[in-house]
């Protein structure tokens, strides 16, 4: 970067000029989060104008180079875009499984043909991924999938079914692990397939969770076509991608915690149980709310010490693990204080005063985060075998 | 600034490491302990650290110090505290030479500075008066005698207390006991009449006092500071200590895990390594999780002392109080899955927790700390 101040400055003012007011309020619905996709309805024209301003710079993923849809950014500099936006409020243009997920294993394992393909249509919010992982049978043992790909010449025929497919009855296309060996090993038969979500014999079901309606989905694959150029990698290597895609989603998942801040825990139990001389008057609250802020805080460190390390060369590959088994677990922590909080305001279901139950469903939620992307005991077990190099770990 | 260390605090960490291990192994503090040597650490080996310069290494180069920052500090406690070594260097190069060089007067610290750098003196905070820490709690009176002051009154927990030629001792000029105001810190001569110091060593076999203050005499030249507000300079000082034995504690509680996890690997039961165990995979790598978190937040607790000294508060005691919490965890696990062995005293692992137990109290433990966020964050 040739002079971080003037990018500094020249960022702030094309923000400023370009982002409409109505985008630098904070996102109340989930319709105010913009995924894109060729069946996305735009909440208002603001919400268009914001994506194809953004899309235009190549600043939906700010760090791609420019030939894939991005915006050439270094890290330093796409991280002054982020304060930048953080600074004026502005709501992320576009958020999407191809921008988190799909898009960084293209640029490691796609093809140039792949990523010329597929990578600038995410950028502009064109076309919406979803992600083909688990399966009812395949949990915590993810490389026992059962979904399988038959070579039938220059097509795959896929048969099987995903589940927990996130958005998959608003997404255009999957990308999905497949078994195209049954007889090897099963880290060694899976291969990484990308496909239409209209071709025939693509059906999802959606899941309703503990905490009400939810973007989970059945998947159904009946005799589907896919040809043979939508395959990432090698045929059978598979796995490799799986894993590499794994510690970014579990980043994600693992940082979701401490973005979705709103009143602090002190404010909300200040509002519901009251103070005593300027502290909460219920002490035993009060103490763990201490605890979980001194958690809380340092887990932000940690996050922030995790890309220092990366960028100096000394991170282990292995420290996603560690930030989403540490994240998702002191989310599950900060709910239950919100609950416990929030005392019986927080248990109100439906109604406008609890906006229809948010903060019951939101704690119900939470208690997924510990599950997907890879359960705690999961991530325990990889720091155990990958970091500690515990035996028979 | 990047949470990692830069190359040369990398290098300071290398150079202290490979220093201690061969010169004050753990078997130097059994060696002082079993002897019962009465001042409690070893001159030969704090005279090696004055050469090295880390007597000094927060003293300004003016005062013939290395002028280095409270990171680099750090580096060396986390490096002491892998070896349990004990020292002069928190209470002489880390709290007296701060509370100097930040409050004192340009003769103050023309004369106290230079011989703190050159090991002529060895230094130290008298502060806690209770058996917890309860800075502003602090009732012993410093009272107006024509232009001096007459100190009365006793304090505990004083490290390295009946060692030190310097006392920087905090006393009552004003107010009452739980104000903030009306504090006075005053440079007191340890050999002056009137003061007397217990030796009372603790658990850890390392230093500490109570010391007694009857009617001694301080002229108004040894005033540390301000009359009557002294409290932000005791709280500067005092977050430079939190910070520096939040430091000692990621390193005796990583050099505990560090063995615990050698010894899940070596250890067989059942006919197998115990580290194959599932239970205790899980709890070892939790342990792991809670110790990487704690680093970062002292790191990040060190550089807001260099940064941006008097707003370091908060941070500091997020590092306290996670360093004294996952330090605990450590060493708890460490003599649990240590098992028999573990419990004996001719094995070291007991002695990470004693020194842990002692670091923790030491100038407020977790629960101190997280009252303080709570306090800071309005709660």
């Amino acid at each position: 970067m040739e002079n971080p101040e003037n990018f500094r400055k020249e960022t702030r003012a094309w923000l400023e000029a370009n982002c409409p007011p109505e985008m630098r309020r904070p996102a109340q619905t989930e319709e105010d989060t913009c995924w894109g996709g060729r069946h996305w309805k735009f909440q208002s024209e603001a919400q268009r104008l914001w994506l194809e301003r953004m899309a235009k710079k190549g600043w939906t993923v700010p760090e791609w180079s420019r030939e894939y849809g991005g915006g050439g950014l270094s890290r330093d500099e796409a991280k002054i875009l982020r304060q930048e936006m953080r600074a004026l409020n502005c709501r992320s243009p576009l958020d999407s499984f191809g921008i988190w997920m799909l898009g960084p294993a293209l640029l490691k394992y796609g093809s140039e043909e792949q990523k010329r393909e597929h990578l600038p249509k995410i950028a502009c919010g064109e076309i919406r991924w979803c992600q083909g992982y688990s399966e009812p049978g395949s949990g915590s043992d993810l490389a026992s999938l059962q979904t399988r790909a038959e070579d039938k010449g220059d097509q795959f025929l896929v048969n099987g079914s995903k589940i927990w497919t996130s958005y998959a009855d608003r997404a255009d296309w999957i990308f999905c692990l497949v078994r195209t060996d049954p007889n090897a090993p099963k880290h060694d038969g899976i291969s990484f397939l990308l496909f239409d979500m209209e071709s025939p014999g693509v059906s999802t079901k959606p899941i309703t969770l503990i905490s009400g309606a939810s973007p989970f989905c059945q998947t159904f694959f009946d005799d589907v076509l896919v040809p043979k150029a939508n395959l990432v990698g090698k045929l059978n290597k598979g796995w490799d991608i799986a894993k590499y895609l794994l510690t970014h989603e579990r980043d994600m998942i693992g940082g979701m915690g401490s973005t979705s801040e709103n009143r602090s825990l002190g404010q909300i139990a200040t509002d519901t149980v009251g103070t005593d001389n300027g502290m909460l008057a219920d002490t035993v609250l009060r103490g763990q709310i201490a605890a979980f802020e001194i958690d809380a805080l340092a887990f932000r460190l940690t996050m922030d010490r995790a890309g220092d390390m990366a960028k100096a060369g000394q991170a282990h590959h292995a420290v996603s693990s560690l930030l989403k088994y540490y994240g998702t677990e002191l989310n599950k922590r900060r709910m239950e204080l919100v609950m416990s909080a929030g005392g019986t305001d927080a248990l109100e279901w439906e109604g406008e005063r609890s906006r229809e139950g948010r903060t019951a469903r939101a704690w119900l939620r939470s208690k997924a985060n510990s599950i997907e992307g890879g359960t705690s005991e999961v991530q325990l077990n990889i720091i155990a075998k990958r970091i500690l190099g515990l035996p028979g770990a | 600034m990047a949470l990692v260390l830069n190359d040369e605090q990398t290098m300071l960490r290398d150079n202290a490491r490979g220093f201690l291990a061969k010169n004050a192994p753990i078997a130097h503090l059994r060696a002082l302990r079993d002897k019962r040597d009465a001042e409690g650490f070893s001159r030969a080996l704090w005279k090696e650290f004055v050469e090295m310069g880390w007597a000094g290494i927060l003293v300004p180069q003016d005062y013939g110090g290395l002028g280095l920052g409270h990171v680099e500090a750090g580096v060396v406690m986390e490096e002491l505290g892998r070896t349990l070594t004990p020292s002069p260097f928190l209470a002489t190069a880390v709290l007296a030479a701060t509370a100097i060089a930040r409050a004192g007067t340009d003769k103050q610290k023309q004369h106290y500075l230079p011989k703190l750098v050159a090991g002529d003196l060895i230094a130290t905070l008298a502060v806690d008066e209770f058996a917890k820490h309860h800075p502003d709690h602090s009732a012993m009176t410093a009272a107006r005698a024509g232009k001096d002051f007459k100190l009365n009154g006793a304090k505990t927990f004083v490290i390295d207390g009946h060692v030190a030629n310097l006392l920087i001792v905090a006393a009552r000029t004003a107010g009452k006991a739980g104000d903030t105001s009306g504090l006075t810190l005053f440079i007191v001569d340890a050999s002056a009449p009137g003061v007397r110091a217990e030796r009372t060593p603790t658990v850890d076999a390392h230093n500490a006092a109570r010391i007694t203050f009857q009617d001694v005499n301080i002229s108004a030249e040894n005033v540390l500071g301000k009359v009557d507000a002294g409290w932000d300079v005791l709280e500067g000082v005092l977050n430079v200590g939190r910070a520096a034995v939040a430091a000692e504690m990621v390193g005796a509680s990583e050099e505990a895990f560090g063995r615990t996890v050698a010894y899940l690997k070596e250890r067989k039961q059942f006919g197998k390594a115990i580290g194959e165990f599932q239970a205790l995979q899980h709890r070892a790598a939790h342990l792991y999780c809670e110790l990487e978190v704690t680093r970062a937040a002292v790191l990040k607790a060190l550089q807001t002392l260099d940064d941006s000294y008097d707003r370091a508060g908060a941070i500091v005691s997020v590092a306290k109080a996670r360093a004294g919490l996952s330090a605990t965890l450590a060493v708890q696990e460490a003599v649990q899955m240590h098992g028999g062995i573990g419990m004996t005293d001719e094995f070291d692992i007991g002695l990470f927790m004693k020194r842990v137990r002692v670091c923790q109290e030491l100038f407020g433990d977790s629960n101190f700390h997280a009252d303080r966020l709570a306090r800071l964050n309005r709660y």
